[in-house]
């Protein structure tokens, strides 16, 4: 798992304990989909895993296009699994097109499955094929399998009276069925999966289990040359419990119903639609028994104002969006910090400036989290590195923002949203609460109202409209230290200006010391990573150190404040290295904030670092 | 209709100022509109603690400070939505709304047109003076053709926004006008605030600095009983009077399907086919925010009002629902879907 740290002997990745597999096929061909069922077949036959889906930003891109492919790439083995895979070992390629923009990736004499079926004339051409690849020699370097995979389907799904279209909707079926046989996995549970989704039409049902039984069968009977045989992964060895798979996006829903409960709140999240961020909402639109309200808001300013409103009367207000979404929510973040109302704001990162890369991954909005607001604004900012650890992650981020009366920003990116990886169920009652807690009388002397007094963490009262005796006003506006009364005079601008920088400083306070990953605590060379990049970052750090290279791996939750170790920690290594998928946020942060000569090692392409890209910098960075 | 009762809490117009010194323009048709506030609470038997004034940025903004009860003033032209945070968390709440047409008509025009569509139960107080008056005088959505500004200084070429039309064009249940130092303006926001909804209030104010008496037109009380249509639910919609040139009516052009005046002759307003106002007649609400003044007076007080579900009411009420013989435990949900155990 993710989260587990034990230090096994290097492995490469070509290793027979883990496959990469990699299904693309047209946005339309259920893709995804078909990704997400192997990979709950996976999780159920005990191996650990890693998924990368990677999708076009259109729902349906003209069929056969370059642009329209939709792939779905998982890692599996019977060892720990952080990535989902350098280089996939077996490509199933439902088209031409598919094949074009993925086979570049597969690792020499990887296997191809390729739908012949679908090599057309008019697919070769929307793909720019002059010839078709499955026929002119050019896939030489792989492994190719061939086969009608479109007739196949249809052969097998003909007692059941489709059309042509909806009957040629199976092969995704078919060609999981052959991908169940190839790694030895039990059908009953997909079977079970399609009679549950097609339950009002028992015939598609049926059709879909025939397409799926077909591919399974052809690959015990056919007669395929050597390259398709059987494997079989044994399950990893995993600490003992009730696991489930879980995606990013619903590790940070159920994490916030947690934390509001910790918190003993009612949640209010307000929402407004936006890749890759929506999914978090839809989750939560469904677990209103668990205390939560949703809004989905007429734009982004409207999803965080409605959250602050919610929080001023006293629930949990959360929003959620992604970059350009979060610029919009700006103002609108002075205003929490302002009148130092509870609030988490999540930001599923996307790639590149304004619409940029909706459906892709970067790191990019680091700047903007800690930065990016008018005036002297601090707020606390942390990362989840993986989509279990966002769980405990959101947990956090209310924790912080009932505790201190602050907004908290929670970073994720594209990649943890839609990735799954299988999850150690955690026990509820395994967490401490912090309840959080409403002033219900004057606190001031001779009985005066101080709204913004502060406590030993320098946090104001929360005091709730509706509380008889307390009426108060808030607002935007510079305040009176105490009374919170509009006072825009010198002294209380710098002493509101003080109190608020001082409060988000004294965060550090309550966190834990940084931890090194993996390595020791001094040394040559420090990999410093934040975020999605856990997976990536760990691998390589873990195959140089089998290559005997002084490394260490240390991954950084709370971005800002940063622990306040951090420094001394950093300062014990002879080099820093700071991978990172932007042109050098973090970097920036770190040498500002703990004075350390940290080098930036960046990618922007929207895909996740792969291990070798890692490995490889390290090996530099040594030299 | 609406039920009139008051909640019952006992308070008097004092109970209802703050400790905060008032900032406004001496002179500013602001001043009119809080007393009218403030002595319209007590009357309704308002609950200082369970009331909330929730504003966006602009002079009228600042209402929330001089206010003794839960005020929150938010930032420009997001009033409508932190209002529904607010509402959607804790409905008990009386929520105001104080906007301005810059505020509300412009910056935050979006928000006003999702909270009235949405009809969530707050009343919303548009202060309209036709300028910009916080920011030093440039033109607003609802200045008049020509208006001559910082930023207009040949004159604005673009159209005035109808905030009442635009407020029914929403979806508005509940529609009425009123200006600052009108004496009916207390029963106005009586009765808007009777009103179950979204209850939106256009409030001519003065702004004595950048747009001196710009409503001077129809507001000044010489000559009011002409240019001033003050409209009540089941009477006929009269104006003018004998000494001013003979009572005339609204009735209907069924010709060219609007409205027109009448002449009312000895009285007989059924004769002259004068219409009596239905507050429910949404039709007629659609012509009466229309209404070009000068050849028609300016239609004020309730123009319509005809209540329906509220937002709150559908949203929490689909919650509770929904939770219903609901399992909420913490441990399931986590565990939810498919599942495997890992023996030791």
């Amino acid at each position: 798992m993710a989260t587990q740290l034990a230090e096994p002997e290097a492995s490469s990745q070509a290793s027979p304990e883990s496959v990469v597999i990699r299904f693309a096929g047209d946005s339309g061909d259920g893709m995804q989909l078909t990704g997400g069922q192997f990979t709950l077949s996976t999780a159920l036959s005990g191996n650990d895993l890693a998924t990368f889906p990677d999708f076009p930003a259109e729902i349906r891109a003209p069929q056969g296009t370059l642009f329209g492919v939709s792939a779905f790439q998982i890692n599996f083995g019977s060892t720990e699994i952080d990535t989902a895979g350098d280089a996939p070992d077996v490509l199933v390629a439902m088209n031409p097109a598919a094949l074009k923009t993925n086979v570049g990736a597969l690792k020499p004499g990887g296997l191809i499955i390729a739908d012949s079926g679908e090599f057309t004339k008019r697919n070769l051409e929307k793909a720019h094929y002059a010839a078709s690849p499955l026929e002119d020699g050019s896939l030489a370097k792989w492994q190719l399998l061939a086969f009608d995979i479109s007739a196949q389907t249809l052969e097998s799904v003909k007692p059941f009276g489709l059309g042509n279209k909806e009957a040629l909707r199976c092969k995704n079926m078919w060609t999981l069925g052959l991908a169940l046989w190839m790694f030895d996995r039990d059908r009953q549970p997909l079977v079970d999966w399609l009679n549950a989704k097609f339950r009002k039409n028992p015939v598609l049902a049926e059709a879909n289990i025939a397409a799926l039984n077909a591919g399974h069968a052809y690959g015990e009977t056919a007669e395929l040359s050597g390259s398709l045989h059987k494997v079989h992964l044994d399950p990893v060895e995993a600490p003992a419990g009730l696991y489930r798979t879980i995606s990013g996006a619903e590790a940070v829903a159920l994490g916030l119903v947690m934390g509001a409960k910790l918190a003993d709140l009612q949640m209010f999240f307000g929402g407004y639609p936006i890749t890759p961020a929506s999914s978090i909402l839809h989750y939560l639109a469904t677990m209103k028994e668990f205390g939560v309200t949703t809004f989905q808001a007429e734009d982004e300013i409207a999803a965080i104002a409605s959250a602050i409103g919610a929080s001023y009367a006293g629930h949990l207000g959360v929003t959620s969006s992604s970059g350009p979404g979060i610029a919009l929510k700006g103002e609108a973040m002075g205003l929490a910090v302002m009148t130092e109302l509870p609030l988490v704001i999540v930001n599923s990162q996307r790639g590149g400036p304004s619409t940029g890369l909706p459906t892709k991954t970067e790191q990019s909005d680091l700047y903007q989290a800690v930065y990016g607001r008018n005036g002297d604004t601090p707020m606390p900012v942390i990362a989840a590195r993986s989509p279990g650890d966002a769980f405990e992650c959101a947990i956090e981020a209310c924790r912080i923002a009932t505790q201190y009366m602050t907004p908290v920003i929670l970073l994720t990116d594209g990649y943890i949203a839609n990735a799954a990886e299988p999850w150690k169920v955690p026990d509820p009652a395994a967490y401490a609460p912090f309840p959080a807690r409403f002033l219900t009388t004057r606190n001031g002397p001779d009985g005066t109202l101080l709204p913004y007094a502060r406590d030993e963490k320098g946090a104001r009262p929360w005091i709730k409209p509706g509380t008889p005796g307390l009426m108060h006003r808030i607002g935007g506006i510079e305040k009176n230290p105490g009374t919170g009364n509009l006072d825009y005079s010198p002294a209380a601008h710098q002493a509101m200006t003080d109190a608020r920088k001082a409060k988000v400083d004294g965060v550090a306070k309550g966190i834990p010391a940084q931890e090194v990953t993996l390595g020791e605590e001094r040394g040559k060379l420090a990999v410093v990573g934040w975020g999605s990049t856990f997976g990536p970052i760990h691998q390589a750090v873990r195959r140089a150190r089998g290559r005997g290279l002084d490394v260490s791996h240390i991954h950084v939750r709370h971005i800002w404040p940063l622990p306040e170790n951090l420094g001394d920690l950093l300062r014990g290594y002879e080099r820093i290295l700071v991978p990172e998928m932007n042109t050098g946020q973090f970097k920036t942060v770190l040498r500002d904030q703990v004075l350390v000569d940290a080098k930036p090692y960046n990618k922007t392409s929207g895909q996740p670092f792969t291990i070798a890209e890692i490995e490889a910098a390290i090996e530099g960075a040594l030299a | 209709m609406n039920d009139m009762t008051p909640i019952g809490v006992t308070t008097t117009l004092k109970d209802w100022e703050s400790d905060q010194e008032v900032r406004w323009c001496p002179g500013c048709g602001d001043y009119a509109i809080l007393k009218a506030v403030q002595r319209t609470l007590p009357e309704i038997g308002a609950d200082p603690a369970k009331t909330v004034f929730v504003s966006g940025i602009g002079c009228s903004s600042r209402f929330p400070y001089y206010v003794e009860s839960y005020g929150f003033h938010t930032i420009h032209g997001r009033a409508p939505a932190v209002a529904t945070g607010i509402k959607l968390s804790n409905p008990e709440l009386d929520i105001w709304l104080i906007t301005g047409d810059g505020d509300g008509m412009s910056i935050g025009g979006n928000h006003t047109m999702h909270l009235i569509r949405r009809n969530l139960n707050c009343q919303i107080m548009l202060f309209n003076n036709e300028i910009y008056g916080l920011t030093k005088g440039q033109y607003s959505p609802t200045s008049r053709l020509g208006t001559t500004s910082p930023t207009t200084p040949l004159g604005s070429v673009d159209r005035p926004a109808s905030p009442c039309a635009f407020a029914l064009g929403a979806g508005a249940r509940f529609i009425a006008r009123g200006f600052d130092v009108s004496k009916h303006l207390p029963e106005v926001l009586k009765a808007a605030h009777a009103h179950k909804g979204a209850a939106f209030i256009e409030i001519f104010q003065n702004c004595i600095v950048y747009n001196k008496d710009r409503f001077e037109d129809f507001a000044a009380p010489k000559g009011a009983e002409d240019r001033q249509l003050w409209l009540k639910h089941g009477e006929p919609m009269l104006f003018g009077s004998e000494k001013t040139g003979g009572i005339k009516g609204i009735a209907l052009d069924h010709e060219n399907l609007c409205l027109k005046v009448v002449d009312v002759v000895d009285g007989d307003w059924q004769a002259a086919k004068v219409i009596v106002h239905d507050v429910t007649n949404r039709s007629v609400a659609h012509m009466l925010v229309e209404l070009p003044f000068g050849a028609f007076p300016m239609a004020l007080g309730v123009i319509y009002d005809d209540p329906r579900p509220t937002y709150e009411d559908a949203l929490l009420g689909q919650d509770a629902t929904a939770r219903e013989g609901k399992d909420t435990s913490l441990a399931h949900l986590l565990a939810k879907g498919q599942t495997w155990t890992v023996e030791d």
